[in-house]
This record gives C-alpha cells, sequence and structure tokens, in this order.
C-alpha cells in the first residue's frame, strides 16, 4: 500500500481551509442517521465525541475508567500553546507551526502542523467559553508564560493544573450531551479489538471490567483517542492504567503503526526510590528556570555521598558540576528535554550520580533561595515544592531537589493522513495514540493542544468526508464479523487464565520495562537493540508459559486486565526496538550512539530518515513491514539544533 | 509543611492489615487480616496494596481490588478510607500520596471502601461513584457549541473572582466528602461545580436552571443532606472550601424564589 | 409536586427551613429570656408576674405564639425527615471511624442535643405554660397569678434543677453549631462577616444558655423556700455593697 497522506495542494496558510471546503458534507438531517464509536474520553475523545454529537451524529462514548474525568490528560500540569499573540511579542500561526516542526527535529508532517497552529487559536475560545478557569491578569485578560525555552509567552495555563481544568471543560461538554441523549457513554468498558466489515471500521469488541461481559458494538465509524503507550518501558510518568491495548489491536486489524521509536523522556522526574515503585512522578519543566542541575565533580566523592559517608551540604562549591551551564553556556539549564535527559543519564553513567540509587543529578534552588527569598521561590513553586517533600520526606527548601528523567510521552502512533484517518477506512485516530504531528520530539504544552485540536476542531471536518460516501443505513453487530471477533476476545481471555504458572503480570511488565529502558530508552545502539529484541522474543514466550493470574473472566479482575496490557506491550516493545534499529540516524527522543556530532549531540540524516516510518503488521511472529511516508518540506529549512 | 521529620519513620516496618474484601455487589462482605512485612517507609499506600496483591497472586489468592490510576494525587481514581478516615490520616493527601512513613512499625492499618448507598461497592474496595457523573450531566456545563465562541480576552473576570473559581475547579471528584460525611452527603462535591460556574459570568446565562437541576439530580441519587459539619472540606485533598456550599445554598434559594420554572 | 413542595421537600429547601425556623426561634430565646430576668428583682415576684400575665393576655402575643408553634413544630419535622434521609444514605457503617479529627462533636450530634432540649421543654411547658394556662396558681398582691411562686417551688427540687441546667447545657452546644450553621445554610456566608457571624453565635450560645441555667442555680442556692434571698446571700450582698462604696 502506497501511503497517502492526503494533505492539500497549494500554499500552506490555505491547506485546511481549502480542504474544509473540499470535504464532503454530511446533511445535516442524516446526520442522526450515523453512528459514531469513540473510544477513549480524555482530552481528544471527549472533545471529539461532545463535538460529535453536538453535530448531530449518534455517538458511543468509551472508557475504561469509571468517570470520563479521570483520564490521565487530567495529570498535565504546564500548560496549552496557542498562537494568539497576547503578549505582542511577536507570536504567530507561522511561528509556533516552525517551532513545533523544528522542536520535532523535522519529522512531522509540514500541512498537520499548520493546521494545528491555526486551531490552537480557537480553542482557548473555546474553552473559556466552556467556564475554563484559565490565569488571568489583573486586568482581567488571559495571561501567558514562556514554556519549556520558547521564545514568546504564548502558554496557557490554570495554575499547574491546566490538563485537569481542560479536561473538566471536555468533560461537561460531554456530560451535557450524555444528558441531550445523544452521547452514550460506555464506563468501565475497555476496547479489546476493532471489527472489520469487508476492510471497513465496522465496530469494537469491548469488556465490562465490572461484570466480565464481552460486548460488542456497531458504527459508521471509529474513533480512537486511546493515549500513549509509555508505559511500555514499566515506569514512566503516565497513569497506571494507560496502555497501548486499543491502538496496538487496531494495528494488529491494519493500522499502520509510525515512528514507535519515538518516545520523550521527560529530564525532571523524582526518581525511583526503590523496587517497589509502580510510577514515576513529573515536576514540572518550569523548575529548570531557577534551579541549577549539578553533580560531584569526581566518581570517589559521589560515592562517598551514596554511601552517606558525607552530605551533600559537604560538598564545596569548587567540586560541583554544573554540567548543562558548563557544556551549553547559551542556554545552561534551559536546553530541551532531550538533552538534558540524556545529560543527566551521562553523569550517571560515568558514576557520579547522586541518592542511594546513583540514578539522580540534584536540581538547586539554593542561589535563588540567597538572591530573593524562601517565600519568593515558594510563591512560584510552592505546590511543587510540597509535593516533592511529601514523596521524598525530603525540604528542597534545604537541601537539593533530586531528579532523574523518565518517560513521559510517545510521539509515535497509528498512521493518520491529513484526516486523521488510519489505514483501515473508518478508523480514525486523536490525540496521543496517533503520531501525527509532533515529529521526534515534543514541546512543552503541545499535548494537550494537539489532543483538543484533534477533537474539537479536525474530526468533526474530517470524518464528514468519510460518512458521507457511506449509506445512512443503520449498522448492527448482525455480521458474523462481530461474532468472530467476540469470539477472539474471549479465547484469549481465557488463554490467559488458563496458564496457570508462577509470575504475575506485574513480574513480566517490569522485566519489560528495565529491557526497553535499558536499551530502547535515552540513548540506543544497534547491538543493544539486537540484544533486547532477543530478550523481549524469551519474554514473551515465558509470558504465554508461566504467567499466573487469579479469579475468572466473569468479573471485576484487576490482574486479567493488567495481563492484557502487558501481552500487548511485549509486542509493541518488540516493533519499537525495530524501529529504532532501522532508523540509523539520531533525531528528537531517538538518540543512536553511532550517530552523533564530535561534541555528542544528535546528528540527523535527512537523505536518508526524512520519512514517517509506518509499519505493517503481517501476522504473530512475523517481521513487520516497513512503508515510507516521505517528509517534504517546502515551508522550512532544515537545520541542525544547536544550544551551545 | 506536610510531613514533618518528627513523624518520620525509616526503616522497614511490619504491619497489620485489615481490608473489607467483598467478591461483587451483591455479596456480603466482610474485613479479613492480612499481615505484611518489610515495607518501606517511601512507598505509597497503593504500592503498599500493590506488594499486598502481589503476595496473594504468588499465593493464589484473589488479589484486592481498588480503583487507583494517576497516583500523583490528580485524577481522583483512589478512595480508600483508612483508619476510619478518608484517604487515610494525612490531611490534603490523596491515599496515592499518602506514605507508609506516616505509619509505624506494628501499626494495624484497616482500610474500608467509601461508604454511601449512592455508592455501591464493584468489588472489595472499589466503588461506583456515576452518580457524580449523573449530578454533572444535569447541569454542569455551559452549552456552548464547539465553535462560534467569541474571542478569550472578550469577556475580562477579575482576577481574584477567576482565583476562586479556579479553586472550586480543583475538584477531583473522588468521594472523599462523602465518604467523610456523617450524612454521605454530596453537597461539597455539587457546590464545587456550582460556584465554580456561578462566579463566572461565562456560567450566568444557566445558573438557575444549573443549580436546581444539579440539587434535584443529587437528591435522586439518594446523598444526605448537609449540616454544616464540615467533615467534607477538612478531608478534602485539594482543599474545596465550605464557603462553596453557602454559595449553593444561596444560588439554589435564590433560583427557587425567581426562576421561571413552575413545575 | 408542584416548585413551592419541590423545593421545600428538597435536602437543601427542608435545610433552609431548619435554618428559618432555628433563626425565629433564637429571637424568641432572646425574649424570654429578656422577660425572665424579672426573677432576680428580690421584688417577691410581683414584676414577673406583671410581665407573665402580659404575656398570657396580650392578644399580640397570643398571636405569636401560634408562630412558636409553628417554629418548633417545623424544627422537629424537618430535623426528623432530614435524619431518616441521612440514615439512609448509608445504611452500612464503617468498622473504624474517626470522625472527631475532622469536626466538632456539637456539630454531628444536634439530633441528641435537640432530643435533650424537646425533653425538657415538654417537662418545662407543662410545668409552667400549663399550669399558668390552664391550672389555677394563687394570685398575687396584685391580683395576677403567683407564677413566680410555681418557679420558686419548682426550682428547690434538686431533679428539675439537675435536668434545668443540662438541658441548657444541651441548648448552648446546640446553638454553638446551630447559630451560624443558620447563616450558613441561608447561604449568608462572606469572607469579611462570616468571623463575626461566628464569634457573635459562640457568644449568643453561651450568654443565653448560662443566662437560663442561672435561674434554677439562682433560686436553688441563693434563696429560701418564698424566693427571698437567704440570709447569708444578703449580708454578703450588703458588704460587697459597702465596700464598692
Amino acid at each position: 500500500m502506497v501511503l497517502n497522506s492526503k494533505a492539500p495542494e497549494g500554499p500552506l496558510a490555505e491547506k485546511w481551509d481549502k480542504h474544509k471546503f473540499n470535504v464532503k458534507l454530511v446533511n445535516p438531517a442524516n446526520k442522526r442517521k450515523y453512528d459514531v464509536i469513540v473510544v477513549g474520553t480524555g482530552l481528544a475523545g471527549a472533545a471529539a465525541a461532545a463535538s460529535l454529537a453536538e453535530l448531530g451524529y449518534n455517538v458511543k462514548a468509551f472508557t475504561y475508567h469509571d468517570s470520563p474525568r479521570r483520564a490521565h490528560s487530567i495529570a498535565a500540569q504546564g500548560g496549552i500553546n496557542a498562537a494568539k499573540n497576547y503578549q505582542n511579542d511577536g507570536d504567530s500561526v507561522f511561528r509556533l507551526f516552525y517551532d513545533t516542526i523544528k522542536g520535532g527535529d523535522y519529522r512531522a508532517r509540514e500541512a498537520n502542523v499548520y493546521r494545528l497552529a491555526q486551531v490552537s487559536v480557537n480553542i482557548i475560545d473555546q474553552c473559556v467559553a466552556q467556564g475554563v478557569p484559565f490565569a488571568r491578569e489583573y486586568g482581567g485578560l488571559l495571561a501567558n508564560r514562556s514554556f519549556g525555552g520558547a521564545q514568546v509567552s504564548r502558554t496557557f495555563y490554570a495554575r499547574g493544573q491546566t490538563g485537569q481544568q481542560l479536561l473538566l471543560g471536555a468533560y461537561s461538554a460531554l456530560s451535557r450531551q450524555v444528558a441531550y441523549g445523544k452521547v452514550k457513554l460506555y464506563t468501565r468498558s475497555e476496547m479489546l479489538d476493532v471489527v472489520t466489515v469487508d476492510g471497513q471500521a465496522r465496530g469494537i469488541v469491548t469488556r465490562n471490567l465490572i461484570t466480565g461481559e464481552v460486548q460488542t458494538h456497531a458504527a459508521h465509524a471509529v474513533v480512537l483517542a486511546t493515549g500513549g503507550y509509555g508505559n511500555v518501558f514499566y515506569l514512566s510518568t503516565n497513569a497506571k492504567y494507560c496502555n497501548a491495548t486499543a491502538a496496538w489491536r487496531a494495528h494488529k486489524k491494519g493500522a499502520y503503526f509510525a515512528n514507535p521509536c519515538f518516545t520523550q523522556i521527560h529530564p525532571t522526574c523524582i526518581p525511583v526510590s526503590g523496587d517497589y515503585q509502580s510510577k514515576l512522578t513529573l515536576m514540572s519543566e518550569s523548575l529548570r528556570n531557577d534551579g541549577r542541575v549539578w553533580v560531584p565533580k569526581t566518581k570517589e566523592m559521589a560515592e562517598r555521598l551514596r554511601k552517606g559517608e558525607i552530605r551533600v551540604q559537604d560538598i564545596q562549591e569548587d567540586d560541583r558540576d554544573y554540567f548543562l551551564e558548563r557544556k551549553y553556556p547559551a542556554f545552561g539549564n534551559l536546553v530541551p528535554r532531550d538533552v538534558a535527559s540524556r545529560n543527566a543519564k551521562q553523569m550517571c553513567d560515568e558514576g557520579r550520580g547522586v541518592g542511594a540509587s546513583g540514578l539522580a543529578v540534584y536540581l538547586d534552588f539554593a542561589d535563588v533561595i540567597k538572591r530573593t527569598s524562601a517565600q519568593a521561590v515558594s510563591q512560584k513553586y510552592g505546590n511543587l515544592f510540597e509535593m516533592y517533600e511529601k514523596i521524598t520526606d525530603e525540604n528542597p527548601y534545604e537541601l537539593p531537589m533530586r531528579i532523574y528523567p523518565a518517560v513521559h510521552y510517545t510521539m509515535g502512533g497509528l498512521w493518520v493522513d491529513y484526516n486523521l484517518q488510519t489505514t483501515i477506512p473508518g478508523l480514525y485516530a486523536t490525540g496521543e495514540c496517533n503520531f501525527s504531528d509532533h515529529g521526534a520530539n515534543r514541546l512543552g504544552a503541545s499535548a494537550l493542544m494537539q489532543g483538543l485540536a484533534d477533537g474539537y476542531f479536525v474530526i468533526p471536518y474530517t470524518i464528514g468526508d468519510q460518512l458521507a460516501a457511506t449509506p445512512p443505513k443503520p449498522v448492527t453487530t448482525d455480521h458474523p464479523a462481530f461474532a468472530e471477533a467476540k469470539a477472539g476476545v474471549q479465547a484469549r481471555v481465557e488463554q490467559l487464565l488458563s496458564i496457570k504458572g508462577t509470575r504475575t503480570p506485574g513480574q513480566f511488565h517490569k522485566a519489560l520495562g528495565h529491557i526497553m529502558w535499558e536499551y530502547c530508552g535515552m540513548a540506543r545502539n544497534a547491538e543493544g537493540l539486537k540484544h533486547a529484541k532477543a530478550e523481549i522474543q524469551k519474554l514473551r514466550r515465558e509470558f504465554w508459559q508461566d504467567l499466573r493470574i487469579a479469579g475468572t473472566g466473569e468479573e471485576m479482575n484487576q490482574s486479567l486486565e493488567s495481563a492484557g496490557r502487558v501481552a500487548d506491550f511485549l509486542e509493541l516493545g518488540e516493533l519499537m526496538i525495530d524501529d529504532a534499529y532501522d532508523r540509523n540516524e539520531s533525531c528528537g527522543g531517538h538518540f543512536r550512539e553511532e550517530y552523533q556530532t564530535p561534541e555528542g549531540e544528535a546528528l540527523r540524516d535527512d537523505d536518508h530518515y526524512a520519512y514517517v516510518a509506518a509499519w505493517e503488521y503481517t501476522g504473530d511472529n512475523q517481521p513487520e513491514v516497513l512503508h515510507k511516508e516521505e517528509l517534504v518540506f517546502e515551508n522550512v529549512k532544515l537545520t541542525q539544533r544547536s544550544y551551545k | 509543611m506536610a510531613g514533618s521529620a518528627a513523624t518520620t519513620n525509616t526503616k522497614p516496618m511490619n504491619l497489620k492489615l485489615r481490608v473489607w474484601r467483598q467478591p461483587n455487589r451483591q455479596t456480603e462482605g466482610q474485613i479479613v487480616e492480612y499481615p505484611i512485612k518489610d515495607i518501606s517507609p517511601d512507598m505509597s499506600c497503593l504500592e503498599m496494596l500493590d506488594v499486598l496483591n502481589e503476595d496473594l497472586l504468588h499465593q493464589g489468592q484473589d488479589p484486592v481490588a481498588f480503583d487507583h490510576d494517576c497516583r500523583e494525587g490528580i485524577c481522583g481514581s483512589c478512595d480508600l478510607f483508612i483508619n476510619g478516615r478518608s484517604h487515610g490520616p494525612e490531611k490534603g493527601t490523596t491515599t496515592c500520596q499518602l506514605h507508609m512513613r506516616k505509619f509505624s512499625d506494628g501499626d494495624t492499618i484497616t482500610v474500608e471502601p467509601w461508604r454511601a448507598n449512592a455508592f455501591p461497592i464493584n468489588k472489595d474496595l472499589s466503588v461506583d461513584r456515576s452518580a457524580f457523573d449523573r449530578i454533572i450531566q444535569a447541569g454542569g456545563y455551559v452549552s456552548v457549541n464547539t465553535g462560534g465562541a467569541p474571542d478569550g480576552n472578550e469577556i475580562p473576570i477579575p482576577k481574584d473572582i477567576a482565583d476562586r473559581a479556579f479553586e472550586a475547579a480543583t475538584c477531583i471528584a473522588c468521594g472523599a466528602c462523602v465518604a467523610a460525611c456523617k450524612n454521605a452527603s454530596a453537597m461539597l462535591f455539587v457546590s464545587a461545580k456550582v460556584s465554580q460556574l456561578a462566579l463566572l459570568p461565562q456560567g450566568q446565562v444557566e445558573a438557575k436552571t444549573r443549580v436546581e437541576n444539579m440539587v434535584a439530580q443529587m437528591d435522586i441519587e439518594g446523598f444526605g443532606a448537609c449540616s454544616n459539619i464540615g467533615s467534607c472540606a477538612a478531608e478534602c485533598p485539594v482543599g474545596i472550601s465550605l464557603e462553596n456550599i453557602a454559595i449553593l445554598n444561596r444560588e439554589y434559594l435564590v433560583a427557587k424564589a425567581t426562576s421561571n420554572t413552575l413545575a | 409536586m408542584n416548585w413551592f413542595t419541590k423545593t421545600f421537600t428538597s435536602s437543601i429547601g427542608r435545610k433552609i427551613i431548619m435554618s428559618l425556623t432555628g433563626l425565629f426561634l433564637c429571637t424568641f430565646l432572646v425574649v424570654h429570656l429578656v422577660g425572665n430576668l424579672q426573677l432576680f428583682r428580690n421584688d417577691d415576684g410581683v414584676a414577673f408576674n406583671v410581665y407573665s400575665h402580659f404575656m398570657g393576655h396580650n392578644p399580640i402575643i397570643r398571636t405569636i405564639e401560634w408562630g412558636l408553634v409553628l417554629g418548633f413544630g417545623f424544627h422537629i419535622y424537618e430535623s426528623l425527615m432530614l435524619t431518616l434521609r441521612n440514615k439512609s444514605a448509608r445504611s452500612h457503617g464503617y468498622d473504624q471511624w474517626q470522625a472527631k479529627q475532622n469536626s466538632e462533636w456539637t456539630s454531628r450530634n444536634m439530633g441528641i442535643l435537640g432530643s435533650i432540649i424537646l425533653v425538657f421543654l415538654l417537662v418545662h411547658l407543662y410545668n409552667f405554660f400549663w399550669r399558668a394556662r390552664f391550672g389555677t396558681p394563687d394570685p398575687d398582691i396584685n391580683h395576677n397569678d403567683n407564677l413566680y411562686k410555681v418557679v420558686v417551688t419548682s426550682f428547690h427540687q434538686l431533679w428539675y434543677v439537675i435536668l434545668y441546667v443540662a438541658a441548657q447545657a444541651s441548648l448552648g452546644y446546640h446553638l454553638w453549631h446551630g447559630f451560624r450553621s443558620g447563616f450558613q445554610t441561608l447561604g449568608l456566608n462572606h469572607r469579611k462577616y462570616m468571623p463575626l457571624i461566628k464569634n457573635f453565635g459562640y457568644a449568643f450560645a453561651v450568654l443565653v444558655s448560662a443566662g437560663f441555667a442561672a435561674m434554677p442555680l439562682y433560686f436553688y442556692l441563693f434563696t429560701n423556700d418564698q424566693g427571698a434571698l437567704t440570709k447569708g446571700v444578703s449580708l454578703t450582698l450588703q458588704h460587697l455593697t459597702l465596700a464598692f462604696n
């Protein structure tokens, strides 16, 4: 199959308007004859479900949570970008587009990114109208801040809880449509398969997580908004339930998976404290505006520190290595996420890490406290400092914070065209579960923007193109494909339950996470990836022979849920490794040790790798087939990033 | 400041857990005791339960079902009633952020689900809080369709009003308020949403019908009434203030007295 | 149901009735207390009997009396309705319950406190109101019913004094929570004025309950069975007066 992005021709700024005019419209009276399934109720899903219902479509919305409001979008702290230029500081749609393309290390599709920047301004208006309490200036107008090293202040925020407030806005819009009867909401329902009829997506199979009942649902189109797959690393800043199952099931039914190796590692997370650790907590990137990152100058000193022979206070100024300031005098502690993360890892690899495990670096606020006051620092970062102390029991006003990078976001995902349609006609992917807008690295405060852009302002237009071409006849689950998919899901549940081995899903998940983090994490190399592939294959075999879960399929069974998700991670992990192995360059979140500049920076290979790697599933334990969507850059010049 | 050093343990602990076990909604449950060893004080309470569940799985027993997700105190999923308190003994903290250093070696810890007839038990410690969703569906929104919204800066909102609306809006709908209330009342939850939208100009258009419908739904769900005890606000992990309940009462009274709804 | 009954059978509506009747009863307490202060005049009850006669025969007061009956009636009825609703909101209780860590005892026990007050009220009504209205007390020197004598006699019975004082303690606790709670329920809550309302409520609770409790204690401890101050008390008072002069 030749991948056709369907990006419209013509000047960049006119593409979206032109496309909106060209897509077919569904007659208003006919809209109620179409059913649309939306899976996931985070920013992208809730926004899509609400907007589609407002248009008149019958929507069925599914979430595995007990309420749509629990989706992990809720945890985003920093903010949401929009090219409003309220601050009169030179921002524009083109600048947001340019920053996003460049930040993504030139691995995203121009047309999609430009559209994202265009609709970003509508998102803010929509959210304000919903009653989202954004931060405001004393004059009553919306406040902005600069975020993640951006040179303009274009980030809108609601204290450190922007994701929560935006999600509650989308959730309220969704709730309104539920009340109107236009959305039927299925909570605690996990999607376990896509049903295709004659190559078209026609429904899904779900399992009710309370009763265990496996159900089928039919529709004229299916929209996935199921989030990212960062939990393949076991430890990440993702919520515990975040998983790749819906996207992976779609992949196995024919949707190509694009750029799976592009994962973002966030530099400022609270380090792992023990083997029992279940997840990692992000500390907002804004801390690097004032905190200084350092490790002891020598390995010996770091060792004594770890053993508790000396205390951090005993290390003299001269014995501290402020490595980011030393290596990147221009940007200092504010280098992009991937650079900051890699350097922290490098310090720890050299044996200069701190904390009991040696897997942490310091983020020190002593200077800013001395320069201003503890109170001033508290006003800016009070809630973060409190959270840090709650988790670590250390007072960051007195001792430097310990931080370490952690998996945070996955830029890769289901391949979609300009309409957000996957390679299965009628199946769409929105938000983090698609690959579309962030290239190889996502800018801070852009995830919320993309989720809401897809949900509120893209899918409501583009889905009509497909539906207008579909006859408005009722769809049912009578087709044998539904029974077949349902039987497949039930068989898999039975299979997982019947293994009765000795290792729990948690143990397999942790083992997978170790492999992924070690070999496909912040730095990768061909040899390590080859080794990891073999390890994962071995682990996957063991999983299907030695898994131990309790209970039955006909009840609430969290160990069964977990096992199903781990089984899919075990397959996705291998594809990530294949993709990382295949991409012989370093770009964004993908750093191949073989491809770096003499200074140790990422070295892109635009001549050979300026493409989207879209993988096609060909069967169990069969190698996946790579399809390339060449990226064409007509509006930006490809440059090497430099932060020296 | 939360977590003063004086109350802190550093050594691994052995504890006695008393956990409510109930196979499903229809079957009666009971408290079951589990000894648990070598618990690190740096674990969160949920990680302690993870350890218990791994042990139970290895012993061939059914793990304890409980709700959780983000584990950073924002999603509102976790909902454990620990030693007689919503989310346990630490103020302003969700269960996932409650660390074991708040307990001492040898402690007995009783873990129960939220108790309210409006929150039926799914299994063990997991309860059904969909009543909250239905209350929001009754009116906890501003009716604006996607598209066509005026520019975000069209309506200036005084900063102090925006800040107060934000404070009300931070409710995570965990249900700690209902669980802690002697009357199992949901007034703090309902009031947080009503206040948020009552404070903002965007919420004015539907203010009257909103409060009427949300309160009616709250009553249908079978929550108790507020008797201004204040347990809810004291146990709220995100510090939603009782002032919101006063705002709700006022909005309700004014709406009922002046709205055009006759039924 | 029309909007009116719907409003006042809703959880908030019932609370509003509780609050309005409660605050109305607070005004009654003030009137009652101020009137009863006549008991302390040491004039053989003359002034008190004049006051009682007025209260018992003035047509306006007699009309307001019905308002009072309704006030008590609704306050009690709504409290029962709310208690039933609240009890049925949680049919399975907790094994461990540490409410004292998050709330005041008084606020959680308004029902018990109110019940004690109700028992007292019935005894109190029988003893004073019933006898005054339907009994035949002796006349005093002004030919008014000598209710003062009834008071004095009652307050020389220990069990009655104990009941009275215990009831006033309950009333104090009831008002401690109830006063500010009434304002909260009506939505009369403002950051600026709430501290004032709160503190006024606390003072109100203490003064009213202490004022009423002072009456039985005064008669039991300091007067003879005719209501005159005992010799010792008179002498002490004289000494004190002299000392201050």
